[in-house]
Order: C-alpha cells, then structure tokens, then sequence
C-alpha cells in the first residue's frame, strides 16, 4: 500500500499507520539532505501531497502520530520555523513540547549533551532542533538511543525541510505528478550563500533531482571553497543570469553582513544583487520567485516585487506545514522510533 | 632511600652518536657504563630492553599543564606522569594557564609544583602581560629564574612593532621567543581550517594564511633584529617553504610540528566531534604531506606535542563552542613510528625529532645528551615494534581527549628513567 492510499483511508479518520509497506528506506534522523538521497526526496514529496489534501480538509488533522511525543528544542530563535513544525506535529495528532534556551536549563549552565539527555529520557519519540551552531543535530543524533532527531537549522550547515518545502512548491507550481520538472531546472541561489544552511540544502536537493543550479552572489558572500558542491556555474552578475533562469531562490542579506565587512553596505548589495523592479522585467514569463523568509524588502527583492504572481512565498510558508508533516510521519509513522512502541497494523487502531 | 642501581639489558643505544647495540648501567642519577655488557652489581634492577631503542629521555617543548587554573583538565602531577609514560623526561610548561605565566611568582609556583615531579618542568614564559599583546612580561626576572624561551601560545603577539621590541629584548637577555603564528584578523572566528570541509560543513574556517602572514613577517622580523625565533607547532606548506627559505638564507629560526599535524585531516572534522577541534586546525592531505617532508628534510627541528587537555564537558559542547586542544604525550612517540617510519624515517631521525633538537630548542642542559658514562641519567627506553591499542580511558592524563582513541599504532615507551630513577617500567608508571 502506496502512502497515498492509506491517507485516502484517513479520509475516513481511520489511522495512517500502515506506511509500513512504503517502498523507500527512510534514514533514522534527518540532518541533511544529502542523508536522504534521491529517492528520499521524491518520497517526501510524494507524501506531502496526501497531507496538502489534508490541509484542505475542514478539519486538517489525521491520527497517524497520536501517542507520539514530538519536541521542539529551538537553541535559537526561529518562530516561524517552530510553529510551522509544531502545526505539523499537531495536524498529525502528536503531543508536542516546546523547549527553547531562554527557558530551559540552559540557561543555567546545563550542558547541550545533559539537555538532550534529560529530554530523551522523558519518552520523546523526536526532537526537532534548531541551534546556531552548525553540526549540533549530527552530535545529537550521536547521543540519542531510540530518538528520531530533525534538523531545523543548524549554524550555515543546513536547513533541509527548507529545501524540501522550496522543491514541493516548484513541482505544485509547475503541475508535475512526477518529478521530471526538475530535469534540467534552471535555478538561481542569489544572496548571502556563505552564511546560509538554506543554501547548502537547496543546492544538495534541487541538484540531486537534475536540476542545474547557479550561485549569485558577490564573491564575499560565496563559500570559501566550492569543491564538492553540485553546482552549475557561479555567476557574480544577476542580470546575465535572470533571463535563463527558471527559479529564482532569494536569500535573506542579514544586516550586519552588510556592515562593510562583506559587502560595503546594503544599498550596494541591492544595486548589484537585489531583486528590483527593473531586474524583475528581466525574468521570463513562467519563471517562479522564491524566498525561505523573513525577506527583507528593499534589499535582496523590493516589495512590488514580492508581491507578482510570480512570487510564491506565501505558497512556500503553507507547503512547509505539509512538507513537515510528511517528514515526521516518514521518520515517525511506522512504529519504528520507539522500539516498545506496539507495533500498528492497517487501519486497526483507529 | 637511594634508587637502585639499574642495568638497562640487551637494547640497542641511540643518540646523536649514532646507534650501537649496548648495555647501560645507571648510578646515582647518572649513566656509569655503556657497553655491549656491562657488569652489573647485585641487587642491580635489571630493566630488559631487548628490541628496544635505548635513548635520551623525550623532550616535549610544548605541554599544557593547565596548573594553575584548569586542575581539573590536568595537573603538573598528572601532566607529568604522562609525559613519563610517553618517554618524555622533560617538558616545557606553556605559560597559558590562569594566571598565566607572566610574573616571577606564577614562574617559581610552577617551577615549585614541577619539583619531585615524573618529568622534569622547564617554564616557556609569557611574552607579553596577561598574554595580551600590549606589554612586555618581565623577561628579564623570568630569565633569571631559569625561563628559557618565552611564547604567547594559544595567541600570537599581533603588533608586528611590539613583537620586533620583543626580540631586539630578548637578543640582549640571549632567550628564545617562540610564537604561535595566527593573524587574528585573518582567523577570526575560525574553529577549522578554511577549505573545502569548513564550506560544506558550514563552520566558520581559518584560512592556511593566517598562519602564514604571521610566519611571514616574524621572519622579516628575525632578519630586522637578528633574534631567534622558533615557530611553534606549524602546519601549513607555505609555512614550512617560508621556514625552509630562511634556514637556507642564515636565519636563526626553528620549528616545530605536532604528531596531528602529521597524522590527520581536516576531514576528520565531518562528524563535527570537537576532538577534532585543534589550533591550528587540521588541514589538508597536501599540508600534511608537506609537514612529513619538513620533518625529513631538517625543515622542522622538533616534533611537539601540543598536548592540550580538555575535561570532558567541555568537548560536549557544539563544535564552534568546543575549546581546541588534543593530548599528545601518551601518542606523539607512537604516531612518529607509525606514520614517519613507512614514509622512510629512520629510528635515530624520528628521537633526534624528540629528544636532543628540542632539548637544544629549550636550553635544558640536562636532557638530550649522548648516553655515554658521566651523563644524565635520563632515558627513554622504547620498543619500536610494539602494536597496541589507544585506550583513551587507560590514559595517565587527567583529560580524555584524544582523537586516537581505538587506533592501534606501532611503537611504545617500555621504561622511561628520569635522574637515574626508573619513574616507568614495562609501561607501567612507578608512582
């Protein structure tokens, strides 16, 4: 049974528990993309199309995760990204808990090894976990016996429900049940790449699909070394790339980056890289823009152009629930995170 | 109680001699007869030495002790013993503790604390105040306690002008600065090397340039004042071309590599384990490759151990925030044996590494010498075929960072005699 056939079961509020026969080896964690493959990116988003239909639903919540423990440990502030989990967790009918540092013993000197700890010993099937520090999700995952662990955003490591989330709105966008629209993608990663874990999951997702990616950015902003990265092309002139380019994935300038150390100030980074009305004409008639959020309007894309048809960035925020949700019943759904948990069978134990 | 005399059998001696197959007889803290056999008297301790090298105890210029400050990452007592069952018989104690080691009483507490200890403790002193960059420490008082070589380790001093006063100081006191080349600028919040794996892993890096510059201008800085410098724990290729050149062109510079920097690469950082989190950071194959060449061709005079202890809280923590730092003693003899010798290092080249060319380094008289009648009595007797298993847990050091742990390397200190007393037997520290 297909992962669509048990959630057109659900339909009729029976359980989504038997996704067990799904075709794909799901990793244990997910901490980047790359640990999922192709194969685990195409079923992600073929999962997530049961659960946009979910969303559309009166009533948007299915029981394939009720019984289960999903927490957020947020070491960083991200409250877009933590509710978006949180709503996904819930529409799955988990029980969720919030941790964030500034409420937690971290604060009082517990260790980032005896937090996780603590945590796992109070029965929690899956810590989602966003930290400043690159690598936390990959020592966390270390730590943890039975406990799935999801990377919400490491440092300028990776982000990669981001990713997922971009891939599944390009594909909705495009009207393609396959996956054949990314063969030959044409993408733009413009902004600030040094410093963006959404990046390295965007060119690690969209390339391991076919697509050709570029990267756009002022030589500052690019990673030191690109060795091993499957890119496409590197490109320090927006304009030359906005006419071939199929998507247009911005990222967010955060402000101290252009405080004169990276670029000499916002105002220059706009003129030569931001997305500007007069840039926007450049784009062809189906390309597609996108943006992870917050965006910054008037630096990396002005706001009448945030605001096209072909701006999809509210189109994103909602894929993200859907996409989440698809990520945690993949990881979750299958009575496999907790090795006591009692094993489900189809539809029995609604 | 005086120590037993001890006969040293069926070993074959190495010193900068040369090698000849000899047994050695210890009395009184000091070697009485070195012969293919010597009588021993009775009640003679006799340590069996056969397939071992017979050597002049290891001397380890660059050893964090952390005492005073950081005793529960390791202490003198701990530290030391160590370096015992490392071969080492002296160690010189970086001034980056807390306080560190910038006055005449931090000094002669050291100093204190070393006395009695399993290795001897010579002093690096601190170059500047506070090891801030800003003052000069008081080298002179420091040198008349017997402090030898002065470094800001764990920092480099970033005035080029302070460091060009610093040495034109030091020429006239006739003491050696020692400098931990990394431009902070360049650096700056670097946790690795700066490359291909700092990209991918979205660490913030440190270019090898950091190093470099700083090897760079101290050179110039050499050449300005005529004032030795010795470049600690260097890393890089271009370091090493820049150190090779000026040894070519006359200068009175020395170097020094630590057994990581031979033996691992930045890739091993992929797991984001801070064990193997070091400054400077581990770098590519290339940059290793180089610093096995500088080794074998004279470039680097010594092979230092940089053995830094951690307690274990602190490697738990992400890996931007982990402290660098690695332990060294209880490996360095073993990793030189392991890597070094298939890559055609003899045996006398890989001690000269780790005994008598740091010992002159550090100034300490008593270390490094010829074992022949009427010297010092401090040896390292080690088997170089010896296969074991890194046990971080079995570890003299009070810390448990090595990141060698599980790997099983070739070669081994069996006894270690410090001042005619056999302080480890059989691998086994006596106290």
């Amino acid at each position: 049974m297909t992962a669509d056939t048990v959630l057109d079961t659900a339909t009729s509020e029976s359980v989504v528990a038997d996704a067990g026969a799904h075709p794909v080896a799901m990793p244990r964690h997910l901490l980047a993309i790359d640990g999922l493959g192709r194969d685990g990116i195409v079923e992600v988003l073929r999962v997530t199309d049961s659960f946009v239909e979910v969303a559309s639903r009166a009533i948007p919540k299915v029981p394939a995760l009720r019984g289960r423990t999903v927490a957020t440990l947020f070491f960083e502030d991200s409250t877009r990204t933590r509710v978006s989990f949180e709503t996904a967790a819930k529409r799955l009918s988990a029980d969720v808990l919030s941790f964030s540092a500034g409420s937690s013993s971290v604060k009082k000197g517990e260790s980032l090894r005896d937090t996780v700890e603590t945590i796992e010993a109070m029965g929690i099937d899956a810590i989602i976990v966003r930290h400043r520090s690159s690598g936390v999700p990959d020592r966390i995952a270390g730590w943890v016996d039975g406990t799935v662990v999801v990377n919400a955003g490491d440092g300028w490591h990776e982000h990669p429900t981001q990713a997922l989330l971009d891939l599944y709105t390009v594909r909705q966008v495009r009207g393609d049940a396959g996956f054949g629209c990314f063969d030959g993608l044409r993408v733009a990663i413009v902004g600030d790449i040094r410093h963006s874990r959404v990046a390295r999951s965007q060119v690690a997702a969209y390339s391991a699909l076919g697509a050709e990616v570029t990267l756009v950015a002022p030589a500052t902003l690019l990673p030191p070394s690109l060795e091993g990265w499957a890119v496409a092309g590197v490109s320090h002139r927006l304009d030359d790339v906005l006419p071939r380019s199929d998507v247009v994935s911005l990222l967010r300038v955060q402000a101290e980056r252009g405080g004169g150390e990276f670029v000499p100030s916002l105002r220059e980074y706009t003129s030569g890289f931001g997305l500007t009305a007069r840039r926007a004409a450049l784009l062809r008639s189906d390309a597609m823009v996108l943006h992870p959020g917050p965006m910054v309007r008037g630096v990396e894309i002005a706001s009448e152009v945030a605001d096209l048809p072909a701006a999809h960035i509210t189109r994103q925020v909602a894929n993200g629930v859907a996409v989440r949700m698809a990520v945690l019943f993949l990881l979750l759904g299958q009575g496999r995170a907790h090795p006591s948990a009692p094993t489900t069978t189809g539809g029995t134990d609604a | 109680m005086p120590e037993p005399i001890l006969a040293i059998r069926g070993g074959t001696v190495v010193d900068a001699t040369g090698e000849r197959r000899a047994d050695v007889l210890v009395s009184e803290g000091t070697v009485v007869a070195v012969g293919p056999t010597v009588d021993a008297p009775s009640g003679a301790r006799v340590l069996d030495a056969s397939g071992c090298m017979v050597a002049p105890g290891l001397v380890d210029l660059h050893t964090h002790l952390r005492e005073p400050g950081r005793e529960e990452a390791e202490t003198v007592e701990t530290g030391t013993r160590a370096a015992a069952r490392g071969g080492f018989t002296a160690v010189v104690a970086m001034p980056n503790t807390e306080p560190p080691l910038d006055s005449a009483a931090a000094v002669r507490h050291v100093l204190a604390l070393g006395e009695g200890a399993m290795a001897r403790v010579a002093v690096a002193g601190a170059i500047t105040v506070g090891r801030a960059g800003e003052q000069l420490a008081p080298l002179a008082e420091l040198a008349a306690l017997g402090v030898r070589i002065f470094t800001d380790d764990g920092a480099g001093v970033q005035s080029a002008g302070l460091m060009r006063r610093a040495l034109d100081y030091a020429r006239g006191i006739g003491v050696t600065l020692a400098q931990h080349c990394e431009d902070g600028s360049l650096a700056c919040d670097g946790a690795m090397h700066e490359g291909e794996w700092s990209s991918r892993l979205g660490i913030p890096g440190m270019p090898a340039a950091a190093e470099e510059v700083m090897v760079a201008r101290d050179i110039a800085l050499v050449r300005l004042t005529g004032a030795p410098v010795h470049f600690l724990h260097l890393s890089t290729a271009a370091s090493i071309d820049l150190v090779r050149h000026a040894k070519a062109s006359g200068l009175p510079v020395t170097a020094e590599a630590a057994p990581h920097h031979f033996t691992l690469t930045d890739a091993e950082t992929s797991g984001y384990d801070p064990v193997f989190k070091v400054n400077p950071p581990l770098r590519p194959q290339a940059d290793v490759d180089a610093v096995c060449r500088g080794l074998a061709d004279g470039t680097i005079d010594a092979i230092a151990t940089d053995h830094a202890p951690h307690a274990p809280e602190t490697k738990d923590l992400p890996f931007d925030e982990a402290p660098p730092g690695m332990l060294g003693l209880e490996t360095a003899l073993a990793l030189a044996v392991t890597e070094l010798v298939p890559r055609g290092m003899t045996l006398a080249r890989i001690v000269a590494l780790l005994s008598w060319q740091p010992a002159a380094i550090a100034g300490l008289e008593d270390q490094g010498g010829p074992v022949a009648s009427g010297a010092p009595a401090n040896l390292c007797v080690f088997d170089p075929e010896e296969r074991w298993t890194v046990d971080a847990s079995a570890l003299a050091s009070r810390s448990r960072n090595t990141p060698y742990a599980g790997r099983t390397l070739t070669g081994r200190a069996r006894h270690t005699v410090l001042g005619g007393e056999a302080v480890v037997v059989d691998g086994e520290a006596q106290r």
